[in-house]
């Protein structure tokens, strides 16, 4: 092919650009999407329940990812740290997932039933109280305020379309179980299941 | 991985390879015939700009020409063309638990040399302390305080009061299985007049008020099954002696009114999945030398 041919012709030099820059992902990407170590949940990895679900939403609406990673890399500084290291199948119901990229705090991939919900709870409210050298800031509102319990059932029936195996009884429940609920609770109830698949590995 | 993606794998890996291989050729053949004077690109700016055509530079081909020959010494090495492992046997995982492996031998052998020595007598063993107050900066100062003084609803652990015991072995336990601390919510139960007799009744156990009759009788009642008749507590509950001046909640009017009102509920998570049983040891090592 003359490079006269591909200078003149834009159209043509898109398509095979975009040939050549997918290849990579052609080949490592792909296979992945079929792979069931990957697509399928790993052992003892389950749906979030109704209150957890909606603390992952306060967690993602406070903004929590910025400065905490959900993904555990299979280094030994890791996992002596922070617990066994994280799988592609623990994160199979998180629509979107939440590995984060920057750690200003710890990662929270394997905080569950590592703390107190009593710790939690003083924790949120003003981190200081209980890590003086700690600069994360205080969640006082979580505490006030309470949740929509309406809106619950429909975000698990969202997440049922896009592969989430919520029953229909769970969802029928799922107003009643965040009813009155504050927005702490939820949050603590997401942190506290947050890698307890992985209790026993190491 | 299954056949069809291996095959699907290798396909693409080739292709980019041998794509790379042809393209350097393409562009490399191209000759230039001094006679004719160097060729341009024919295109024409400003009247009279062109653009030399001329071949790549020899030694950025070369240099083009060996990251190909890498790619393919790496192939044979590392895994990359499908499901073939490569002759180094490298993974990931293989990688870690290597490192894993080493880790445990170099400071297993450090903290083993201390499974042997009595849990008493560890305390007096700097070294032991110093490996146990390494540990402690890790995994317990997020409750229990850089210092060990704890926080609110968080043990002071150098101070003389043990919810749980201070003797090694009752702290070991604590650490390896954790503890669970429930005092029930006796608001509803006790009403405003028994909520105020009561932490009057509770103040006088320590020293600090007058003695209140109805108070005692509630807290007989009420009170006696875990904290003692005496108030003294049990450390097979958790339940603090109320008598002493260390305060989990607070030990003023209007603290020890809330936590008779709304109940206390906490917890230590047990360490023993996250810590060895000799890395305990140092730990205990440790917290009893604090409160020495």
């Amino acid at each position: 092919m003359k490079h006269d041919t591909l200078e003149k012709n834009a159209g043509l030099l898109g398509v095979l650009i975009v040939i050549a820059v997918s290849l990579g992902g052609l080949a490592e990407i792909v296979p992945l999407m079929f792979d069931s170590d990957v697509v399928e949940p790993a052992e003892g990895v389950k749906p979030y329940t109704a209150l957890q679900l909606e603390g992952r939403d306060i967690f993602i609406r406070e903004g929590c990812y910025n400065c905490h990673s959900q993904m555990i890399r299979p280094f030994r500084d890791e996992t002596e740290r922070y617990g066994p290291y994280s799988l592609a199948g623990e994160s199979v119901y998180d629509h979107p997932f939440q590995f984060g990229s920057k750690r200003t705090g710890p990662d929270l991939a394997r905080v569950g039933e590592r703390y107190s919900d009593e710790w939690h709870r003083l924790h949120l409210m003003n981190p200081r109280d209980l890590v003086p050298e700690s600069n994360m800031p205080g969640y006082p509102w979580l505490a006030e305020n309470t949740l929509d319990s309406d809106l619950t059932p429909v975000k698990m029936e969202r997440l049922r379309m896009v592969g989430v195996p919520y029953t229909d009884m769970q969802i029928a429940g799922a107003s009643a179980a965040t009813e009155n609920k504050t927005e702490m609770d939820a949050l603590i109830a997401y942190l506290q299941g947050l890698g307890i698949s992985s209790k026993g590995r190491r | 991985m299954s056949g069809f993606w291996s095959i699907y794998v290798i396909v693409l890996v080739l292709v980019t390879v041998v794509g790379s291989l042809w393209l350097l050729q393409a562009l490399s053949t191209k000759q230039v015939d001094e006679s004719e004077g160097q060729s341009t690109t024919k295109h024409v700016w400003d009247k009279d700009l062109e653009e030399f055509d001329n071949p790549l530079p020899r030694w950025w081909l070369i240099l083009f020409w060996l990251t190909v020959a890498y790619s393919v010494g790496y192939l044979v090495v590392y895994p990359g063309m499908g499901s073939f492992a490569g002759v180094a046997g490298w993974s990931q995982t293989g990688q870690y638990d290597e490192e894993i492996a080493s880790a445990n031998k170099r400071y297993g052998d450090i903290y083993g040399a201390f499974s042997d020595v009595a849990l008493a007598d560890l305390s007096s063993d700097p070294e032991a302390v110093q490996l146990g107050r390494n540990l402690f900066q890790n995994n317990c100062v997020t409750c229990h305080g850089s210092d060990g003084r704890g926080a609110r609803g968080f043990p002071n652990l150098t101070d003389s009061a043990w919810l749980y015991g201070g003797s090694p072995e009752q702290i070991e336990a604590s650490i390896s299985n954790g503890r669970n601390g429930v005092m029930p919510a006796l608001g509803a139960v006790l009403g405003d007049d028994g909520l105020n007799d009561v932490v009057a009744h509770v103040l006088s156990l320590s020293g600090s008020g007058a003695a209140n009759e109805n108070g005692a009788l509630k807290f007989g009642q009420m009170c006696a099954a875990c904290h003692g008749a005496d108030g003294t507590g049990n450390q097979l509950l958790g339940a603090p002696s109320l008598k002493d001046d260390a305060w989990l909640y607070g030990g003023t009017e209007v603290d020890i009114k809330d936590t008779l009102m709304q109940g206390r509920m906490n917890s230590m998570p047990p360490q023993r999945g996250t810590l060895t049983p000799d890395q305990i040891r140092t730990l205990v090592a440790y917290v009893l030398s604090m409160g020495n």
